[in-house]
Parts: C-alpha cells; structure tokens; sequence
C-alpha cells in the first residue's frame, strides 16, 4: 500500500481564514480551542507534511478539533464498517482516500475529486462515530477530554466543568454537533461558528454518556451538599481541596466526582425573587441535586413522591445556602 | 455626549446602553458614587465632556479609569429605571447580549446580569430568561466587563416590570410576543398544559400565569444506544418530582387568591 501525498499539505491559509468571529469575538472557550489548535498545528508543522496521513491532516483541519485519529486497522477491518457502504457514494475511492492508497487505474468513471473528498469526509465521520465507543477510541478521546480540547460548560455554576462532543441524532445530515456537560447533564452549542460544519452523527447520540459510563471518577455524582458554614467561613481552607474527606458516591455505577451544584437564585434589590411572582423562579429544579443519594429513593419510577406529605414544606431550603431575611414579593411590593 | 460615545463605540463595550445627559447632570442620581471613585470631580467632568485639556499624561489614565468605573456604576443605577429598562430592551430585542448557548433554549437572547453589586468582584454573566440560569460570555472581551455595571436585579427587574416578555419555556423564539404552549411530552400534564394555552390565547400579559410553566420545558435525556442512562434518569425523576411539587403549590396559591 503506498500513500498518496498530493492534497495532503496543511493549508497554511485556513488559520486566518477563519470566520471573522475568529477576529470580531475571540471568546473564552474560542480561546481555550485556539489554544489546542496551535497545540496541533504545533505538532502538524514540525512533523514533515510528507508523512502526513489523510486522517491526521483531516483532524488538523480547524473545525476538526474534537476528531480524534481513528486507527486504521479500525477502518480496514470490514466488520467494523458493516452497514457503511450503503450510506457513503464511492466508498471504494473514499476508502482509498482515507487510507492513502493508490487508487486503481480505471478512475474515469469519478466526476469530480471533491465529490470523493466528500464521501471520504462522510465514511471517516461515520467510522469515528463507532471508533469512539471502542476501549481504544474512548481512550483517545480522554486524552483530548482531559487537555480541555473540548472546552468547558458555559453556564457559569457548573464550575468551568469540561464538556465532550456529542450528537442529537446518529443519522448524517441530521444536524451539527453539541456538547454535553456531565455536570448539569445538558447539551450546547460549541462557542466558535467553525463547529457549524461538524455533523453531530460523526461523534453520535451514544459516545458521550458511553465516555461518562466508562471514566466515572469524571462524572459528577447525581447530589450534593454545599460546604458546611463552619468549613467555609474562612474562605482560604474552603478553598484548599486538601482538608476535603475523598469524595465517595455509594452507587459504584454512578458518577464519582463531587458535583458543582450551586444553583442561580435571581434577586431584586438583595432579596431572592419570590416564586408567588410571576416572574419568579420556575427552572430551579432543573438543576437541583438532593443533598444526599438516598434522597433520589423518594421518587418513584413513574417521578411521583412515594410519600408526598414529608417533604413539601423543605423545599425551597434546598437552594439557598445565603437565605436573605425575607423574600422579595413583587406582588406585594409593587401594590 | 462625546466621551459617552466613544465609550459607547469601544470594542467589548457592546453590553452598555447609553445613560442620558439629564440622568446624569441630575446629582441626586449620582448619591454616594462621590466615595466609590477617584477624582469624583474629574472623572464627572470627563464622562460629561467638561474636562479641562491641560492633564497631564500620567494622570490622565488613572482618570480615564475612574471615568470608566464612574460611568459604570451610573449604569447600573440607570438600567433599572423606567428609562433605562426601555433602552436595555431595545438592546435585547436585538440580541446585542448574545444568544443562550443551551441548545434546548432555541437561541433565547441573553440579559447582562451581575452576581455582586460591588465593583471590582465579579465580571458580567448572562442570564436566559427560558432556562432562567446564568452563562459566562463567549467572548473574552465580554468576560472581563465589571458585573457590577449592570448590576444583580437588572434582568429580573426587567421581566417584573414587562412580564409578557418572560419567555416561553418551549418552542421557538418570538420577542415580544406572550409565551405559546410547544408540544406536550407527559400527557399528565395536558389537560392543564390546554387549559392554559387557551387561557393564553385570549388574556395575554397581565392575565398570564406561569404556576405551570415549567411543565413545557425541554429536555436533554442523556441515551447509550437508545436506553436512558440509570444514574442521569434517576435524577432527572427526582427533579421534575421536585418541579411538579412547585407547580402544585402555586397553582394553589393562585386558587386561593
Ligand atoms: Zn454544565
Ligand atoms: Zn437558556
């Protein structure tokens, strides 16, 4: 097998091509992902382009972060693909693309190259969207997760938790790839426009749940309990992890990291805004944990209380660690 | 206001409304901002174009500094005023704050909120008004902006005083527009999700109620080859038990009112 080189040269180019968001809004996370771009390109430029293969050029590409390399052994081993070939055109020039081999005399029957290039990109995204549920492929993609390649959630209590590709459906074309934070367990929109191109399909519906499943002392555990008063009033020893006890979740299936869950208490004036407002709170819930893991046994499999009287009256004390002397009722305030 | 202007115009300061002059010119506004900033006079003097040419350099950038902080904390008070809620809306409406970054919240734009009225503590955050949480800007520029220029009760101000702006918890995007039932996920819920769309369609605004709101919210339930995940599952139950609870309790109260 001998590999073909032509197209293969990283377009220098492409770095300041980059969509004008790349000058007109340099974010947080963009730099974050700007960072592992120069990471890669770093890396790309001083190995010799000659030898770059079309799979690490195509995951040097920007907008091809969150790829990892799928080892061609993967690609070449049929049963891997079952199913594939009736879903990418050309897969024998595609195939040949991806793992650089020559391609057979009689190409006249191929219109255009970049139609190749295509299926090539579809049959590579397709097989990274299986490579990624492999122990091998899980593997690369904890590399990438614990650089931070993927960034982190934007919702500001979540603590800059790191978050990983995923997909809303498994089928091509569906739509764009998100990511999912295991810590408040939602999807979002990456915060560069040069994901805009990435197909979800290509990282799928399974991988990022997989990932969490298989790497549990990544995922946050479904409680918590925020530091004791006494713990965090001198706030340097608060701070310090150390004097932390090791963070256990009894459910060895579950996630083993201490959750961030704070969660966001509107105010108007210092006092909390009252749930009787109209406008008051009504998502808290949404990312409410309980403070302890037997507190999950009260709800049923159908999500009703087993016992309903015990815990009506507690609520609210869930959510505010600084309660402040009273609520601030909008009702009555503004008459 | 020329000073205003090109602050206005400086790159990152996207986030700010203009403060209008008479705001501003009246010093009963301005109560007790005299202590929080350096060279009060000065820094006045130069937000409001009065300032004498004849500084010097060196103390021209610390002015420059506290004519920031100054302009600043005007703008926190102006913002929730009747005036300035007007003008930050046309700004939302526009989405210059950005969009929620939730992909459930269907681009819902974004509101400046602070976590600290005092300055120097923490930078801005955004608050959706769908999801009702908060979000670090995306860009950098946006990051490092003083939380404290807009202040902790802004956006939850802006939605007492203009409720037929909360937004629907489901569905697409309508600035403007009352929130509109989406589709129903629990059919627990849809008798009263009906009742409520209807009551919507005709008596809009005032007449709303969002006890039950939240039953429509969207969301994301994490799959491994199609079956729910155990632990995410078991939390999720746990908090929509802990939802449906709120919404009984206020539909509730609104009975007994
Ligand atoms: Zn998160
Ligand atoms: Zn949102």
């Amino acid at each position: 097998m001998s590999r073909r080189n032509d197209y293969h040269t990283l377009p220098q180019g492409e770095q300041s091509l980059q969509d004008e968001e790349a000058i007109s809004a340099t974010g947080e996370g963009d730099e974050e992902m700007e960072d592992a771009v120069d990471q890669e390109e770093g890396y790309s430029s001083s190995t010799p382009t000659s030898t770059l293969t079309w799979i690490s050029w195509f995951c040097s590409l920007p907008g091809h972060e969150y790829f990892c390399e799928v080892a061609e052994e993967f690609i070449e081993d049929d049963f891997n693909l079952t199913g594939l070939n009736v879903m990418v055109p050309f897969w024998k020039e595609a195939m040949e693309m991806v793992l650089d081999m020559e391609p057979d005399e009689d190409t006249s029957k191929i219109p255009d190259v970049s139609i190749v290039e295509a299926s090539a990109e579809l049959l590579y995204g397709l097989c990274h969207q299986r490579f990624i549920l492999t122990r091998a492929g899980l593997q690369a993609m904890v590399d990438k997760y614990e650089a931070g390649v993927f960034g982190s959630c934007p919702r500001v209590y979540c603590n800059g938790c790191n978050v990983v590709p995923c997909g809303r459906s498994d089928l091509p074309g569906t739509d764009t790839v998100k990511l999912f934070c295991p810590n408040c367990n939602d999807i979002y929109t990456p915060p560069s426009s040069r994901f805009q191109g990435v197909d979800g399909a290509f990282f799928g519906t399974t991988f990022a749940h997989l990932f969490f499943q298989s790497y549990r002392e990544l995922a946050p555990a479904p409680f918590w309990k925020p530091a004791s008063p006494s713990s965090t009033s001198p706030r340097s020893s608060a701070s310090s992890s150390s004097n932390q006890p090791a963070f256990v979740n009894p459910n060895p299936y579950g996630g083993q990291k201490r959750a961030a869950g704070k969660v966001y208490v509107p105010k108007i004036y210092g006092f909390r805004v009252s749930e009787r407002a109209k406008c008051g709170p009504r998502m808290q819930w949404m990312r409410l944990r309980p403070e302890n893991p037997d507190e999950l046994d009260l709800v049923d499999w159908r999500g009703r209380w087993i016992d309903d009287n015990d815990h009506y009256e507690d609520d609210e004390e869930h959510i505010d660690e600084d309660r402040p002397m009273e609520d601030f009722d909008p009702v009555r305030c503004s008459g | 206001m020329q000073w205003i202007s090109w602050f206005l115009s400086s790159k990152g300061n996207e986030y700010f409304c203009e403060v209008e002059e008479d705001y501003i010119l009246d010093r009963f506004n301005l109560t007790g901002l005299n202590t929080e900033v350096q060279h009060y006079a000065q820094a006045l003097d130069m937000i409001t174009d009065n300032l004498d040419e004849e500084i010097q350099d060196d103390v021209r950038g610390n002015l420059d500094l506290q004519a920031r902080l100054l302009y600043g904390l005007i703008h926190a008070r102006w913002i929730v005023t009747a005036r300035g809620l007007a003008k930050m809306l046309e700004k939302y409406k526009r989405a210059d704050f950005g969009r929620c970054p939730r992909v459930l919240c269907q681009s819902q734009p974004l509101l400046p909120v602070g976590l600290t009225d005092v300055p120097y503590e923490k930078s801005v955050k955004l608050y959706c008004g769908r999801c009702e949480d908060i979000y670090s800007p995306k860009s950098s520029r946006h990051g490092s902006i003083d939380g404290a220029y807009f202040g902790t009760s802004f956006p939850h101000l802006l939605f007492l005083v203009y409720p037929n702006l909360i937004p629907p918890k489901t569905g697409p995007v309508e600035l403007g527009l009352p929130g509109r039932g989406g589709e129903v996920d629990s059919s627990r819920r849809s008798r009263r999700i009906r009742e409520e769309q209807e009551a919507q369609a005709e008596g809009v605004g005032e007449g709303m109620s969002t006890a039950s709101v939240a039953s429509k919210a969207d969301r994301y339930r994490p799959r491994i080859f199609g079956f729910q995940v155990n632990e995410i599952a078991k939390l999720q139950r746990w908090q929509e038990a802990v939802r449906d609870r709120q919404i009984s309790r206020l539909e509730e109260l609104e009975e007994n009112a």
